[in-house]
């Protein structure tokens, strides 16, 4: 029963990536530990064991009860993306996957954020989905409502470097391989939901994915 | 046992090691030239240690161990196998190898108490973690440039089986470059220890068979050059073997 839950290959993640973000930590980025601005894609990794279905009732730790949707838009590519150019990055692209990257909220991004984004169920995502006729990701607005109110709209317009550059840069010093998904960038003023609440993303012109919060039980340690 | 995935005669095999030759799964006994050797196991997640062993945090500066055990992940594009290359890119100027214990888990498991750490352990093997220094910076630090390029994780030869490893946190480490030894430390020297390390990541994550956890590096690194030959070698567990090849594009 249910809707099983989509295996990619390899989840990349892109940190830094909405232009009023950097803007917003634009001082911070010249202060210690960080000493310079970001020069190349801040990638992270969603393991698998952060995979997770449509509907699926994702876990919050009780410390700190609280967690931050940083809905977004990926790309799953067709087939091995290495070393493409921007002006043919988009031919590698097999589809799109509305994503829940579900985060504690952190403000501190010197370390890999292992405890942060890579608990159990921690990425509910929808399947590949073709792009309707038409479809420009840069285009694409995701919208999260929580518990059936849009709280969070935002433009991919806002993206640092739009998705075909984003593909060609990430390209450049790995390959993205057939079957992985690129989430495009974390979106700049993400809403923080708790246990209980009912999150729903939505593209306009491409689909939506829902999912629930609950209260861990199982004792995960902060 | 030892066992390893090579490639002989066009078609992927499992093997066992036989008296330092590959014994292939048809029976087959062959030397360790004659086969193309694959990471030794389909790897799922893969985890590293940053600054697990307080004489290399010290000789990349950093003033203290951390608090908390540094981890960060590599994609799957990142391994490559016994005898494999590994690019350096043209413009790196300090590209450095790392000899590691790979820590092969072989259950699924969460919340594992450290006094049952190794039960869930299958076994283990040699990783060569290659850095490219040039490319580090401070966010999400070590970043996936750095770290996470392709083929810059050398895995193998073998996987050993847990049981023939008696006490995995007193193993001789070592690394030579084109026959200089370089690196030379003891798994006992960790930070955080094996079961430290399983209990840590179990605390908060559902562990799979086939995550790898490599566990860090003491000290005595150093810049490896195109054509440089570099084993890495832990005693009891396997000598790996890997060359540096320029990254060419168009290649």
């Amino acid at each position: 029963m249910g809707i099983p839950t989509p295996t990619p290959r390899v989840v990349y993640g892109t940190l830094l990536n909405d232009r009023d973000t950097l803007a917003r930590l634009a001082q911070r980025f010249t202060e210690p530990p960080y000493k310079a601005p970001p020069a190349k894609p801040v990638l992270y990794i969603k393991p698998a064991n952060t995979y997770a279905a449509e509907g699926a009732q994702v876990a919050v730790p009780a410390d700190p009860g609280v967690v931050r949707i940083d809905a977004t838009l990926g790309v799953a590519m067709a087939r091995d993306a290495r070393r493409v150019d921007a002006a043919h990055a988009l031919d590698y692209v097999a589809g799109y996957v509305i994503a829940s990257d579900v985060t504690l909220p952190h403000d501190d991004i010197y370390r890999p954020p292992l405890r942060e984004r890579c608990r159990d169920g921690f990425c509910p995502m929808t399947p590949c989905l073709p792009a309707p006729a038409g479809f420009d990701p840069d285009g694409a607005v995701v919208e999260i409502a929580v518990n059936g109110s849009i709280v969070h709209r935002r433009s991919l317009r806002h993206l640092h470097r739009s998705t075909a550059r984003l593909i060609a840069d990430v390209s450049a010093d790995l390959t993205l391989p057939a079957g992985a998904v690129l989430l495009l960038g974390t979106p700049e003023g993400a809403p923080l939901a708790r246990p209980g609440d009912q999150i729903r993303i939505a593209v306009p012109g491409l689909g939506s994915l829902s999912h629930g919060l609950v209260a861990d039980t199982s004792g995960d340690r902060a | 046992m030892k066992h390893a995935r090579v490639q002989f005669e066009g078609r992927t095999w499992a093997a066992t090691a036989d008296g330092g030759r590959v014994r292939l799964s048809d029976g087959r006994l062959l030397d360790e030239q004659d086969v193309a050797w694959l990471p030794p196991i389909e790897p799922g997640t893969i985890f590293l240690l940053a600054l697990n062993y307080a004489s290399h945090a010290k000789e990349i500066a950093f003033k203290a161990a951390p608090a908390e055990p540094v981890v960060f992940l590599k994609g799957p594009d990142s391994l490559t196998g016994h005898r494999g290359r590994t690019p350096r890119p043209a413009d790196a100027t300090y590209m450095h190898y790392e000899c590691e214990l790979a820590v092969v888990i072989g259950q699924r498991c969460k919340h594992v108490p450290r006094e049952r750490a190794y039960e869930v352990v299958r076994g283990y093997t040699v990783a060569n973690d290659y850095a490219i220094r040039d490319y580090l910076e401070n966010y999400y630090r070590p970043n996936l440039r750095v770290k996470g390029r392709d083929a810059t994780t050398p895995l193998g030869p073998w996987l050993v089986d847990a049981a023939d490893v008696p006490d995995p946190m007193n193993l001789r480490l070592r690394s030579w470059v084109n026959g200089q030894p370089t690196q030379d430390g003891n798994t006992r020297d960790m930070v955080f220890d094996i079961p430290a390390l399983i209990a840590y990541l179990s605390g908060f994550m559902t562990l799979n068979p086939g995550d790898i956890i490599l566990t860090g590096t003491p000290d005595g690194v150093s810049d490896a050059a195109v054509g440089d030959e570099i084993v890495t070698e832990i005693d009891g567990i396997g000598r790996l073997i890997n060359t540096i090849v320029a990254d060419d594009p168009a290649a």
